[in-house]
This record gives structure tokens, C-alpha cells and sequence, in this order.
């Protein structure tokens, strides 16, 4: 079933007016000797009925969040999505479109995405931001690729502290094979970055300081303090950010940020095991045009009426070809309109409960945690929003398999991320998070699973 | 009928105080929030985000969606772009759970059954590749290309070898030469030929000890198969490099011809074009790479692997390849795309999959048919899934061009075609129909752009005359550019 048109009659019709007489006619442009003589070794097709049977089968053996309790972290959250969400988003003329090229035939979604510019300059403090990016640690390379270009400087890039293991990963691997030296600074006893050897990284070829906030092990970081440093030696400052966590704490823009970036997973995303999610990057005025991805800007027509389009094109590779500020062409649009709606939905009081809830539900459950004997809150005394470390009285891969089997997820454990820089002994270590999603009743079930 | 009320920006509709969603309670003892987290890293003010209503939102997005043009609601031939039927089921299935809410840090023990359904798009996409080694990772088709140029440095680095060409022709997709100066090659432009294939001799001059790969689109973005492919592949294999296939176009040989069969080393994907994705205005696209056995080790981790246990059973586990580049992105890959994809291709079979390319060679020869004698296509006699058509004549016969005929497409509900690209043919309209369409649909759409050629020239320009906005002024754009919205100050 090929969701085709042409009957038999049709397709002899179109054929006489190619003027051939079979299609495999038309295909002789392909060398005969390259065209295969048999059907590809594919799985005979099925019927709607049978694929969804087929597919419900398969999903039974997986484990999804609606079905269980998830105290899962690490940069993906099980937060609530409201149903206006899964409604618009749903449409056929946003989903079935693409890129708007032709501004006259999409100003819905460009409308939308400049609203959606608009919101995540209002989330993160910033004045401009593009129209998504794939992931959060892309956007952290992205961000830092653009940090080079503004300042200059290729000599170095500082990680502050404890950023995401998986968004490193994909740093080094994006400046991996330049002469760019990526230095690492550890967190401190109190679990946010070395302050005093932070300062010392930072040198005069350094083009970007990277922060994540609250940071990987769930602390909240000085950012003004980082701020301070990173601007002494010109450099620029790039915030990896929760967005839910916005709702209490001060905006990255606020504190002397640069470029904040962000995983806006959190925004109305499912965790549809790991993606499609939504990268997140917001800038200072003065970097527009070193932006990487789309920009949707406001203009007008040729009546004097407003209207949206696909600005400052000449950036991007369809036009700048090897000289583009990045190759990004499908970027997540869908995401972004889902974030939009998310954002749109909340509003500055939704947002401010959310974030107050996810911060008293995780320190209840911290607490609740701490007092089970043989368990340790690691840097108890430091600042923090949805997560935290603990450390078992066993390995962490242990725990996590004990309590998955009374259908409660926590983790990941964080020897999967080992080395992690000024944590040397990770074996028992793990993360939880606890979103506005859980309630009293499935905390206070976790915490006896510990015992 | 417009209600333009609802489509006002939506901070024109904001209203201090109001609110749509509502939180629960709070059900755990709750502390002073300046308690838990001292005061300087509170924020001061409340977010400055609209305050509206629920049904506001609602009225709102849905009236500005009907100011779009899709593929459920409009034929939409944009070349290169594979803009086919999205089938509903696919929006279903994506959407159960055990697929939609796994948590990308959940154990593999605990999600056999997604691991299964990507495994066995692993296997299926290297299958149609013909290129058994598959990483499901990348994000896009560019995260694909710029994915599969890293597995070569790191397999050239390996061997001791110093490659820094990029080698590709003047009709590539801007994302290859933007992927590779990424990568960290020097990128190689060979220049266009009158038939719009590669030029064999051109390319024999570029290739030498220093070429780590050339990166060729074939069918290429004319919708012409590259009939010297295998002798272009053997150039390349000569000195040592690779053979890099963009399978942006893969929609018009899927299930024919295999890039591994006609010499390619590596290839991307676009699984929201071939296999329906959706587009999503714009993504998420999902652009796994393909590649020989002997690139396998340094593929992104992880990729899956199928093994049995000691009690028989199957097992599906997250490998990570010996000498993996590293990761590319945060997480597996864009899960949510490759779900519709395994859908379709589980659809299709092996029979519908070649039936759909089929026709969409068909659809694409039988519109470059009715339309040669008013937008004539100067390369090749027929073409496969796509053609481009130049309106270079009308342009000085009558000073009608490609733009003025996009726009004025718009008018009569039609999408428009890719205007201007490639850059190789003047006054470019690239129309790809897909198979997802009618012959009546395809009648109407040349006999529109019949009586569009019929037109004044200056009526053109002004076009589209019938839609809420007519060519936006893009220069003002650029040179103020307005990125989001402000409130008035002193008003």
C-alpha cells in the first residue's frame, strides 16, 4: 500500500502522454546493471489494522512514564503537557507544512515562530533568539561555535562545572579536530564549579565560558560571580538553562549571560526516548547576524501590512554555502510550536507554580531520603531546584533495578557518565528528579522502596 | 470570513491577570522558597510572558494555522523536498505508550520492545541503502552529512592519512559544503556541465592522495540519475577516498538502485521526506546515516544490537562501536520521526516501497510532459522523481519570472515549487509532485500555470492578489530586523 493514485487506466494514460510505454521505460536512465533484479529484503507490508496490532504489542514491552512513576533527570523530564498542546499541534496545516519559504502561504507558522522568539527572549532574559535548534547539547556547540566567530578567539573554550556528560561529549566532538582546547573545571566539595580555578582557566584566547543552571548534579551555580570572571578576560558567558526552573529562579539575561541555551524538552515535549526535543538559543542584540538556524523577523508587505518572513537568510547554507554560520537546515519547527503553546498556556503564574512545586516536591523528597540510614543527599547544603544526587548504601545500577521492579523509575546512575570531572567516585552515586507530576503519595512510596 | 481579531500577535491579546492553566495544590510540606534558595538567585519579577485565557489560545493558533498551505491542505511540489501524504496512522502509533513516554535514560532491559522496533529500522534502512552499517542518530539530513564526514576523518585518521579535500558539484545542496568546512575539510566545487551530470574529467583532475571524499546527490537536485556514478565512484576509490551519497532524493530509486551498489561508501537519510515524516513546518526531520561495514567502529554510539540470550531469548542492547567519533546530539536520535518512518516502510513492504518511487517517477515525467512547451526543462529527455523547469524564455520574451509564477500559484491554491535552486539553471522552478498525487491534481496545476503565462507581466508582479499578505518586503527585514515583539513604551 503505496497511498497511490493512478488506476491502470490512468497510469497507461500518462504513460502515452510521456510518450512511453511502461514506466520501466523511464527508469533506463538508470544503468541496467545498477538497478536491482529482485525486491528489496523488507518485512511484507501490513495493514493498518495489523501495524497497529503490531506496534501495540511491541509498546507493551517498553516502559513509559504514563504507566509508571518517573523520578528520572539527567536533562529530560516527565512534566505535565497540557492538551492545548497535542490539539494545535496536531493540525495537518502546521504538522503536514514545511520550512515556510513562501512567506504569502505560511503566515501561521511564521507568526507562530515569532512568537515564539519573542517568548523565549521573555523566558531567558535575552533579546533575540532564532527559531530552535535540534537538542540542548547542540546548542551548547552551536552557541559555542558562535562565541568563536564573535569573539575571534579559537584558542579555548572553558567548561564550568558540572555541564551535562552527553553535552560535552557533543562539544568535543564538534571541536574535536580543530586546534580549539577545550579545559574542564571541576565542582568544588560544594558540587557547583571551582570558582578560584575557574578564574584561572580563563585567559585572554578564551572565547566562551560554559555554565549549566542548575548544573548536572542539580546545583544552582553563582552565575553573576561567573559572570564577573568570564567578563574580565572579554570572553563570553553561555548558560545552559532549565526552562521550568525560570519560574523562580533569576533569568541567565539577568545575570550577564551572553548567549543562554537550553534542552526545551521540558516545554511541552514528550520523552519519546530522547527526540525529537527542542534546542533553545538566545543572544544579545549585537550577535544577530552570527546567529546560527532561522530567524523569523516582522516586516512589511508590499500594501504597508505586517507580516512575518525567513530574515537575514544570508547566513545560512543555502546562500553561504561552506561560509554559513552553521549547516542547520530542518531545524525541530514543530517542537518550537509546541514550546510556544506550552509557554503560552503557562504564563508567568504557571509558570511560577510549576517551578514552585517541582522545588518543594523535590526537597520533600530529599529530605524524606536524606533521613533513610545508609542514605547520603550529597551536597545537602548547596542550592537546588527538581534534582539531586544521592548516595546509596549500594551501587546505583542495583537500586535503580530494585525499585524499577515495583514500577518506580529513578536515575540514571552516574558511573555511566564516569569520568565525570571532580567526582572520582561515582559507583553509588545516582540522580533523581522530582517534577510537579509527583505526588505526595508516589514520593513517600519511593522512599520506602529505599529502605 | 478572516477573523482577524484572534490573529493579532498574541501579547496584543494579553491581559494582566489572566490565566489559562491551573496547578495543583501543593501535597508536601512546603517550606519559605527563600529557605531553600537564598534571595540573589531568585528572580525579581514574574515572567514577562502573555497572559491569556485558554480559548484565546485556542481561537488564536488554529485561526493561524489556516493562513498556512500544507500537504493535507494544498498540492505542494516543492522540489527536493519530498512533500508526499503523511499518513494518520503514523500520528497514532507514534503516539502510544511505551513508544511516546520512554524516558531517554530508561534501562534497555525495560524498553525490548522500542529497541525492536529501531533495530529493525536499523536493518531496513541499511537494506535500502545497501550499505549495512546504520546510525540512527542524527537529527537532520545536514547532522547526517556532517555525522558521516566525521566517521571518515576519523577512519582516515586512524589509517595515518592526512585528507583535506572535499570534492562536490556545483549543483550540491548548501548543506554539504556548510557540513564539511564543519567537519574541518577544505570543500571543492566542481563546476556544472551542459547535461547536467557530473563532469568525469573535471573530477579526475580534483581527485588526488589529498580528496577524503566526494560528497554527490544522486538522483542529483535536476532529478537526473548520475549515469557515470559507477566509474565516479571507482575515480574516488582510486586515490583512496570515499564515496559520500546525499540521499536527499532517495524517494526516486528506493527499492531500484542502492547507493551501495553503485559505489556509495556512506549516505544520509531524510526520514521526513522519503518515508513521510512529517515536515513540522520546518522539522524535526531525522537524518540517520548508512555506511559500509569497514566505517561500522566509528559511528556515533550507540547504535542497536540484537543478541540471544543463554535462555534463547532475544536481546536488543545500546552498543557503543569501538572507535566511535562520540555523539553528535543529546540522546539516541529523533525517536518520534523514526517511529513514522518504521510505520511506513512496515506499510509499504518491499512491493510498495519500489511501487512508490515508481509512481513518483511517473507523477514527476507526466508534469514535466504537459508543461514543455511552457516551462520547458533543459536537462534530459525524462527525469526521475523531480524535474526543473526554467521560465528563462518568459522571462525575456515576456518578462515573467519564476517568482512572479510561484506567487501567483499561491492564488489559486497551489503550493509553489523550489524557486531559484539549483543555482545552475536560470530563472529555476523545481517541482516535485511525489506520488501521493492525482492526475486531475496535476492537469489542474499545468493548466494554472498555462493561464499564468497568460497574464500581464505587471499583474504577476503584484501576485498573490487573493491572500491576506502579498510580497513582503524582505530587504526591510534585513536591514532592521524586528525578531520579536516589544510592548509600546508611552502610549
Amino acid at each position: 500500500m503505496s497511498y497511490l493514485f493512478a488506476t491502470a487506466s490512468e497510469e497507461q494514460a500518462m504513460l502515452s502522454r510521456i510518450g512511453v510505454d511502461s514506466i520501466d521505460q523511464l527508469l533506463q536512465q538508470i544503468p541496467k546493471p545498477l538497478q536491482l533484479d529482485k525486491l528489496l529484503d523488507l518485512p511484507p507490508a501490513l495493514s493498518e489494522m495489523e501495524l497497529e496490532q503490531h506496534l501495540r504489542q511491541l509498546a507493551s514491552q517498553s516502559s513509559g512514564a504514563t504507566s509508571r512513576m518517573c523520578f528520572q533527570g539527567g536533562g529530560a523530564y516527565d512534566h505535565y503537557i497540557p492538551s492545548v498542546v497535542d490539539e494545535i499541534t496536531g493540525r495537518g496545516e502546521y504538522y503536514t507544512a514545511y520550512t515556510p519559504y513562501q512567506a504569502e502561504a505560511s503566515q501561521g507558522t511564521l507568526q507562530a515562530f515569532f512568537e515564539y522568539q519573542t517568548m523565549i527572549c521573555q523566558l531567558t532574559g535575552m533579546q533575540v533568539s532564532n527559531a530552535s535548534l535540534y537538542e540542548g547539547g547542540g546548542s551548547v556547540s552551536e552557541a559555542t561555535l558562535m562565541a568563536m566567530r564573535t569573539t575571534g578567539r579559537t584558542g579555548r573554550v572553558v567548561i564550568a562545572g558540572a555541564l551535562h556528560p552527553e553535552y560535552t561529549q557533543v562539544l568535543r566532538t564538534y571541536v574535536g579536530h580543530t586546534s580549539t582546547e577545550v579545559i574542564h573545571i571541576p565542582v568544588g566539595s560544594d558540587g557547583t564549579v571551582d570558582l578560584t580555578k575557574l578564574a584561572g582557566a580563563i585567559d585572554e584566547n578564551t572565547a566562551a565560558v560554559i555554565v549549566q543552571n542548575p548544573n548536572f548534579l542539580g546545583n544552582i551555580e553563582d552565575l553573576a560571580a561567573i559572570a564577573d570572571l568570564t567578563h574580565a578576560k572579554e570572553s563570553l558567558m553561555v548558560v545552559s538553562t532549565d526552562p521550568i526552573s525560570l519560574g523562580l529562579l533569576a533569568r541567565p539575561g539577568d545575570l550577564g549571560a551572553d548567549i543562554v541555551v537550553a534542552e526545551g524538552q521540558s516545554l511541552g515535549i514528550p520523552l519519546q526516548f530522547g527526540g525529537p526535543y527542542l534546542g533553545i538559543l538566545a543572544c544579545r542584540n549585537d550577535f544577530i547576524r552570527r546567529m546560527p538556524g532561522r530567524l523569523i523577523g516582522e516586516t512589511i508587505d508590499r500594501t504597508g501590512g505586517r507580516c512575518f518572513v525567513l530574515s537575514l537568510q544570508a547566513r545560512e547554507q543555502h546562500i553561504r554555502r561552506d561560509k554559513a554560520t552553521s549547516n542547520i537546515c530542518t531545524n525541530q519547527g514543530l517542537m518550537a510550536l509546541r514550546a510556544t503553546m506550552f509557554m503560552a498556556q503557562m504564563g508567568p503564574q504557571g509558570f511560577k507554580e510549576t517551578a514552585e512545586l517541582c522545588l518543594q516536591k523535590a526537597h520533600y523528597a530529599a529530605t524524606q531520603i536524606a533521613a533513610i540510614p545508609g542514605y547520603t543527599i550529597l551536597f545537602s547544603e548547596t542550592p537546588k531546584f527538581k534534582e539531586f544526587v544521592i548516595q546509596a548504601p549500594q551501587s546505583a545500577q542495583t537500586l535503580i533495578e530494585k525499585v524499577a521492579k515495583a514500577g518506580v523509575d529513578i536515575g540514571p546512575a552516574l558511573s555511566q557518565f564516569a569520568p565525570i570531572p571532580g567526582m572520582p567516585d561515582t559507583e553509588n552515586l545516582l540522580l533523581v528528579a522530582v517534577t510537579e507530576q509527583r505526588t505526595k503519595a508516589q514520593i513517600d512510596h519511593l522512599v520506602n522502596l529505599l529502605k | 470570513m478572516r477573523n482577524t481579531l484572534a490573529t493579532q500577535l498574541i501579547f496584543d491579546l494579553s491581559s494582566p491577570g489572566r490565566r489559562a492553566a491551573r496547578l495543583p495544590q501543593c501535597d508536601v510540606p512546603t517550606r519559605a522558597i527563600e529557605e531553600l534558595i537564598p534571595a540573589k538567585f531568585l528572580a525579581e519579577k514574574p515572567l514577562p510572558l502573555p497572559e491569556v485565557a485558554e480559548p484565546d489560545i485556542v481561537r488564536h493558533y488554529v485561526n493561524l494555522s489556516t493562513l498556512n498551505m500544507s500537504v493535507d491542505t494544498h498540492f505542494y511540489p516543492l522540489g527536493s523536498c519530498t512533500m508526499k501524504y503523511n499518513p494518520k496512522r503514523h500520528e497514532r502509533l507514534s503516539k502510544l505508550g511505551g513508544i511516546v513516554d520512554v524516558h531517554p535514560y530508561q534501562h534497555a532491559d525495560r524498553m525490548q520492545g522500542l529497541l525492536a522496533i529501531l533495530y529493525e529500522m536499523q536493518n531496513m534502512l541499511g537494506e535500502i541503502a545497501g550499505l549495512p552499517a546504520v546510525s540512527l542518530q542524527p537529527a537532520a539530513g545536514a547532522q547526517g552529512e556532517l555525522t558521516a564526514l566525521m566517521v571518515a576523518a576519523a577512519y582516515f585518521r586512524d589509517r595515518g592519512e592526512n585528507r583535506r579535500k572535499v570534492l562536490f558539484p556545483a549543483s550540491a545542496h548548501g548543506t554539504n559544503p556548510a557540513s564539511a568546512a564543519i567537519a574541518g575539510f577544505d570543500c571543492v566545487q566542481l563546476p556544472a556541465t551542459a547535461n547536467g551530470l557530473m563532469d568525469v574529467e573535471e573530477l579526475r583532475k580534483h581527485a588526488d592522495s589529498s580528496t577524503a571524499c566526494l560528497m554527490v546527490t544522486n538522483p542529483n537536485t535536476l532529478g537526473l540519475f548520475e549515469k557515470q556514478i559507477a566509474e565516479v565512484a571507482k575515480i574516488i576509490h582510486d586515490v583512496g577516498g570515499l564515496v559520500y551519497i546525499d540521499g536527499a532524493n532517495m524517494n526516486a530509486i528506493m527499492g531500484i538502485t542502492r547507493p551501495g551498489d553503485f559505489g556509495g561508501d556512506m549516505m544520509h537519510y531524510n526520514v521526513h521526506k522519503t518515508f513521510t515524516g512529517p515536515h513540522g513546518a520546518g522539522g524535526p526531520g531525522s537524518g540517520p546515516i548508512a555506511v559500509r561495514d569497514f566505517l561500522k567502529p566509528y559511528l556515533p554510539a550507540p547504535i542497536i544490537e540484537k543478541t540471544t540470550a543463554e535462555n534463547g531469548q532475544t536481546v536488543y542492547q545500546l552498543v557503543t562501536p569501538e572507535k566511535t567519533i562520540g555523539k553528535v546530539r543529546t540522546f539516541f536520535g529523533n525517536v518520534g520521526i523514526l517511529i513514522r518512518g518504521y510505520c511506513y516502510l512496515r506499510t509499504l513492504g518491499p512491493e510498495g516501497v519500489r511501487k512508490a518511487a515508481e509512481h513518483a517517477i511517473l507523477n514527476a515525467n507526466y508534469l514535466k510532459a504537459i508543461l514543455k512547451d511552457i516551462l520547458p526543462a533543459a536537462h534530459g529527455e525524462y527525469c526521475l522523481h523531480e524535474f526543473v523547469a526554467s521560465a528563462s524564455k518568459l522571462s525575456k520574451e515576456k518578462h515573467i519570472s519564476a517568482m512572479d509564477i510561484a506567487k501567483r500559484l499561491l492564488d489559486f491554491g497551489f503550493h509553489a515549487p523550489t524557486v531559484y535552486f539549483p543555482l545552475v539553471v536560470p530563472e529555476a522552478l523545481m517541482m516535485e509532485p511525489t506520488e501521493t498525487e492525482s492526475k486531475a491534481t496535476l492537469d489542474a496545476f499545468a493548466e494554472t500555470i498555462r493561464k499564468i503565462t497568460e497574464e500581464s507581466a505587471e499583474f504577476l508582479h503584484d501576485a498573490p492578489h487573493s491572500l491576506p499578505v502579498s510580497r513582503p518586503n524582505d530587504v526591510q527585514a534585513a536591514r532592521q530586523p524586528v525578531l520579536s515583539w516589544s510592548p509600546k513604551v508611552g502610549v
